[in-house]
């Protein structure tokens, strides 16, 4: 009704409504500036993204494809099984050691067979070539089939380390100039074999699902077992933070009084979200190794102290996701003559879920890379390399962890570790990414809105 | 959600008393990151050959590894410990305080230290142990008189080396190759510039003296390297007159990128270090816990393994990597079969 007092003088415009004014003109600009910078910033942002992930890609992916060599391998009775009674025990006395020349001469009689002309005199020159890892293959695979000793059993072995980086393009005749390891005959060795077909690159399933590799082979190492680790870690951190963390933030939200105690709570809640993750470490050292006297590098203890480090993250999303929780639905149930905890628990946990259930897979995805608590508990080094035999070695045998395992290859001297932690890179953004998928899509799903 | 909650309590619950009952079955081994390639080479190999497990080899440094190794005897503390220097009196000490009394001492071979520099950056391709000792000491000898380091180029000692910027990066203090640089290399360099002597005939003792000679300067020409050699490597990769130590192993995988310098004109091979002829090279050892034999299954066999011929000597796997095998493997090797401590033949 304040129409009605207006006096009924129009405000003076200056200028016409076609042609903007300057300070209009002013406004536009500055409005026009600011997409820009937005725009800047957006595109500065995809800009490294893809940079990242180019060189991670392009680093890692090598990782993934490894040169075997098919090499027809005699398994001599006269170094095998000197009694000639194939009694397992006794064979089971030949070390790799002994499988070894027999591997070289293999290989040997190969280039000869194959017309290929080299300098090499002896099949001890062929060491290079093979990967020390062969031996092993070559032994577990004889102690197993006790019956063939005696016949020529065509293996594929790994080629060494300098051998695939030669295939890959890391390793040239240059490079090798100083190398004592490998000779440039070895190289021509290599494009002969190849050629002939006994050597070739192709996908090496070893690298996802193997076990961690000594100084001298990286051309053996694998990252499963490490992932194992990270998975019984999960397990742990699943199992403890998830129904410690909904519980406390019931208490909390629902049911404490809000006095200077719950305040005190709360402010060192939100501090712990922000202590570095080092600091978890040191405190997992000392309360569950020296003091409970768990075992060392074991995943219960790297579980943990990811559990203490992932509950604040859990503990703020699931109280954020109660509070969105609108009060009628809680006035409700109260008023229909439900008990405190049975408004809880019927009608808000049960609306709040997708909302915790994203928060503490956003706390898990967090907890998975991360490593340097890990290096506290003595979760880095030469450690993931059996698989557990079950569910009590899964949680007790010491092991490592991807993010870990990574840090230690690329720690490593040979440069081919280099690549294979670019590429346990590619595996660890795959697993957050699978997990930060199945976040965004339970909320989307399941979220309710008001 | 009470069922699951009760059904992860117990599941922790379980998880924590098993680990009371079942005792530890891998042998587990930390200390000198020097070490560490030669440990997880053999600990591999003993995976492969023996019905136990394969052990667990972490790293952090010699001083690191032996302070674990000195917390206590029992089923939580390490077994083995491995050091690229021997084990100080300090150390066997601690150690006995620990409850940790028996302590064998396993001498595995040798390591030469190298310098080494950009492949393409300067002329890096000789140094005498004085020319170090003039680049990196915090007191050096000039004129007569005993001055903090006014050295800012290598070209201002040694009209040989390159006219550069003086830029090292040696190991840190928890690295055992720390220990023989300052001794192998400073003091040796101490003593033939004359600096040594000039500061004992200032009326230094000889002890304060060779304490001086090891002190590095300290205005950030000389940087310390806390992590492993692939960090010097990463440092010396972005400096091209970066000068840095390295084990022979590591140089050896790294030949693509690196040069290596000879000392007092001697190239750093295996054959040179076996012989003696190149100067800065160091016995590598690991130290076990008498107590820990017979209650860890493996860990005699594991250490038996270690110095076996076949792995330990001139042709196996670990000379091969680089370690310089130990002319007197017999005696090392009759030592561990015999448990012989180390009080016991001291």
């Amino acid at each position: 009704m304040t129409d009605a007092t207006f006096t009924g003088e129009s405000p003076k415009r200056h200028g016409s409504l076609t042609a903007s004014d300057a300070r209009t003109k002013r406004r536009n600009a500055s409005e026009k500036r600011f997409r820009i910078y937005g725009l800047a910033a957006i595109g500065a942002g995809l800009f490294f993204l893809v940079v990242l992930l180019s060189a991670i890609i392009s680093n890692g992916i090598g990782a993934f494809q490894q040169t075997f060599i098919q090499v027809p391998v005699y398994l001599d009775p006269a170094t095998l099984d000197k009694n000639g009674n194939r009694d397992p025990a006794d064979l089971a006395k030949v070390s790799t050691f002994g499988y070894t020349p027999l591997i070289q001469t293999g290989l040997y009689q190969l280039v000869r067979d194959a017309g290929i002309e080299t300098d090499y005199e002896d099949a001890g020159d062929m060491k290079a070539l093979i990967s020390a890892s062969a031996a092993a293959k070559v032994r577990d695979w004889t102690l197993a089939h006790p019956d063939r000793i005696g016949d020529t059993v065509e293996f594929e072995i790994l080629a060494s380390s300098r051998v695939d980086g030669y295939l890959k393009g890391r390793v040239t005749r240059e490079s090798i100039a100083e190398d004592r390891n490998i000779d440039a005959g070895h190289l021509d060795l290599t494009d002969a074999l190849r050629e002939s077909g006994a050597l070739h690159k192709s996908f090496n399933a070893e690298f996802i699902f193997g076990s961690d590799a000594s100084e001298s082979r990286a051309e053996q190492a694998g990252l499963g077992v490490s992932m194992l680790g990270s998975f019984f870690m999960m397990l742990v951190v699943l199992f403890l933070a998830l129904p410690i963390g909904v519980a406390a933030s019931i208490y909390l939200e629902e049911f404490a009084s809000q006095n200077k105690f719950t305040d005190f709570i709360e402010v060192n809640i939100s501090n712990l979200a922000a202590v570095p993750s080092i600091v978890f470490g040191i405190l997992g050292l000392a309360a569950f190794i020296q003091f409970a006297h768990l075992p060392q590098s074991a995943p219960i203890v790297g579980g943990l102290v990811l559990t203490l480090m992932t509950l604040p993250t859990i503990i703020i999303s699931t109280r954020a996701s109660l509070k969105a929780v609108p009060p009628s639905i809680r006035d409700a149930a109260l008023g229909v003559g439900a008990s405190k905890m049975q408004a809880v628990f019927h009608h808000v946990l049960p609306l709040a879920m997708p909302g915790i259930l994203t928060g503490t897979i956003i706390g898990l995805a967090q907890a998975l890379g991360e490593t340097a608590p890990l290096l506290l508990i003595g979760m880095v080094g030469y450690i993931a390399t059996n698989y557990p035999d079950g569910l009590v070695s899964g949680f007790m045998s010491p092991n490592s962890a991807m993010p870990a395992q990574i840090y230690e290859w690329a720690k490593r001297a040979d440069p081919a570790y280099y690549e294979r932690a670019w590429g346990g890179i590619i595996i660890l953004l795959v697993f957050l990414l699978i997990m930060n998928v199945i976040a965004i899509v339970l909320r989307r799903k399941f979220e309710r809105r008001w | 959600m009470q069922s699951v909650k009760l059904a992860a309590s117990a599941l922790a619950i379980a998880a924590v008393s098993a680990s009371a009952a079942a005792a530890r079955d891998n042998v587990q081994i930390a200390g000198s990151s020097t070490v560490l390639p030669y440990a997880s080479i053999v600990a591999e190999a003993f995976g492969e050959n023996f019905d136990f497990p394969t052990p667990v080899v972490e790293s952090g440094g010699s001083s690191a590894g032996l302070k674990r190794f000195c917390e206590g005897v029992g089923e939580n503390t390490i077994d083995i410990a491995n050091a690229s220097r021997a084990i100080r009196e300090k150390e066997i000490a601690a150690c006995a305080d620990a409850g940790v009394t028996d302590i064998i001492q396993v001498r595995i071979g040798y390591d030469g230290i190298v310098f080494a520099s950009q492949k393409t950056g300067p002329e890096f391709t000789a140094f005498e142990p004085a020319d170090l000792y003039n680049a990196l000491a915090e007191q050096v000898l000039v004129d007569g008189e005993m001055k903090p380091n006014p050295y800012n180029t290598w070209a201002e000692f040694n009209s040989e080396l390159p006219d550069v910027e003086i830029a090292a990066f040696i190991p840190g203090t928890k690295h055992g190759t720390r220990e023989v640089f300052e001794e192998k290399v400073l003091l040796q360099g101490c003593e033939d510039t004359g600096a040594m002597q000039a500061m004992i005939d200032g009326g230094m003792s000889e002890d304060d003296a060779e304490g001086a000679c090891m002190a590095v300067r300290t205005d950030g020409k000389s940087v310390d390297i806390d992590g492993d050699y692939t960090e010097t490597l990463a440092r010396i990769d972005s400096n091209a007159n970066g000068v840095g130590v390295f084990g022979l192993a590591f140089y050896e995988n790294n030949t693509d990128k690196l040069k290596v310098a000879t000392m007092s004109g001697v190239q750093p091979t295996t054959e040179t270090i076996a012989e003696g002829e190149y100067p800065v090279s160091r016995p590598l050892f690991f130290y076990i816990k008498k107590a820990h034999i017979g209650v860890i299954p493996g860990l005699k066999e594991f250490a038996e393994f270690f110095v076996s011929d076949e792995i330990a000597g001139p042709s196996g796997p670990l000379a091969n990597y680089g370690l310089v095998s130990d002319p007197e493997l017999a005696a090392t090797q009759a030592q561990v079969s015999e448990e012989e401590t180390m009080g016991s033949n001291m």
